[in-house]
């Protein structure tokens, strides 16, 4: 049986294969991975931005601000660690999203707009 | 009166801008990536409130003062910073108590310097009180989780401790342009800051399982222009530039 819920994040990236040694293994080993989301103004939804590494809730809070609000990206912030999303298999990609590939009825592309409504 | 504001005001900048230049020696030196950043952030607002007071000393100096003229022309006993400030960045440990320590010190001082009689400088410390709050409450945090961490991390602390203690009593030992700025109600005479300083670091130690230090011989000067040979050592950096190229730009 296929296992859907295998998680796939950033932090699977194997040492080995890693990019520049910015941050010890050790230090990686220590601090568990969050997921950053920012939402950018009032009334829009939250964005996956990225993630990064935080021993607990609070920092990972003041890490997020620190990293990924500097230019004035967000009004609010969540942070969720990386061992709580469950992602989709990238091996399965294929089942589960090229149905839909042929499918374009399923776009609200066949009727006219009044040009009153420009925001579709 | 109005030399005496200039000093109060370049005393203020010196201040920003030496632990400015101080934490900026941690860029691309920070224990992890994300602590890199914060640090640098940290460094950034600090350089960022000494360019507003320095732009204002400028101003009231006049003649052909600039902010980089006061910033990279001045010599070490025209700078009025706190020893605090100019010590080495140390550990991290040391860092971190030192901007702990200055950061609830800013924090209380520009609190009441938004209620200056002089425009300038209340502005300026409302628009850095923002910046100062989240100093506060990043380094607090770090105190806590280092004093109150590892056996290693809480005998770091007891170093920095004593490191650094012996520079805390100058921040509350008024100079005479404080006081008369005070007394003008332009300024703020920070001895009567002290015991709010006191109550508010002895509460953070306490929860990081850190005793405050007794009686302890401290060490002034540095608002005069009496500086340790660690603020020379900055100024081989900061005004390198400037002394080797006189009036280079960009």
């Amino acid at each position: 049986m296929n296992n859907y819920l295998r998680k796939f994040y950033y932090g699977d990236i194997p040492e080995d294969k890693a990019g520049g040694n910015i941050v010890s293994s050790e230090a990686k080993s220590d601090w568990p991975l969050w997921e950053v989301f920012i939402r950018s103004k009032q009334g829009l939804d939250h964005k996956h931005v990225g993630s990064l590494h935080a021993a607990d809730a609070q920092m990972a809070m003041e890490n997020a601000r620190d990293v990924y609000t500097r230019r004035m990206e967000g009004v609010s912030l969540w942070v969720v660690e990386s061992k709580y999303i469950h992602a989709s298999n990238p091996e399965e990609a294929g089942e589960l999203f090229e149905p839909a590939a042929d499918k374009i009825y399923r776009h609200p592309t066949f009727y006219d707009l009044p040009e009153e409504v420009n925001q579709m | 009166m109005k030399q005496v504001l200039i000093d109060y005001t370049l005393h203020l900048a010196d201040n920003s801008l030496i632990l400015g230049q101080r934490n900026a020696e941690w860029c691309g030196h920070g224990p992890v990536l994300e602590q890199d950043i914060a640090i640098t952030n940290i460094s950034l607002d600090l350089i960022g409130q000494a360019r507003n007071f320095y732009q204002y000393a400028a101003t009231l100096i006049g003649n052909d003062a600039t902010e980089d003229s006061l910033a990279y022309l001045r010599k070490e006993e025209e700078f009025k910073n706190c020893l605090l400030v100019e010590q080495p960045k140390g550990d991290w440990a040391q860092t971190i108590l030192r901007q702990f320590f200055f950061s609830q010190y800013q924090y209380l001082l520009f609190q009441q310097l938004q209620n200056s009689k002089d425009k300038q400088l209340a502005a300026i410390a409302e628009k850095s009180l923002k910046e100062v709050t989240y100093h506060l409450r990043w380094s607090s945090e770090w105190v806590i989780r280092l004093g109150d961490g590892t056996e290693e991390s809480h005998n770091r602390m007891l170093k920095a401790i004593d490191e650094l203690w012996k520079y805390t009593g100058e921040l509350f030992s008024s100079t005479s342009y404080e006081l008369q700025v005070a007394s003008d109600e332009s300024g703020v005479d920070t001895s009567k800051l002290r015991e709010a300083w006191m109550n508010k670091v002895k509460e953070v130690f306490s929860e990081a399982t850190l005793t405050i230090p007794g009686k302890t011989l401290m060490q002034t000067g540095g608002k005069e222009g009496k500086h340790s040979k660690h603020l020379g050592n900055i100024f081989t950096e900061l005004q390198y530039m400037q002394k080797t190229y006189p009036g280079c730009d960009w």
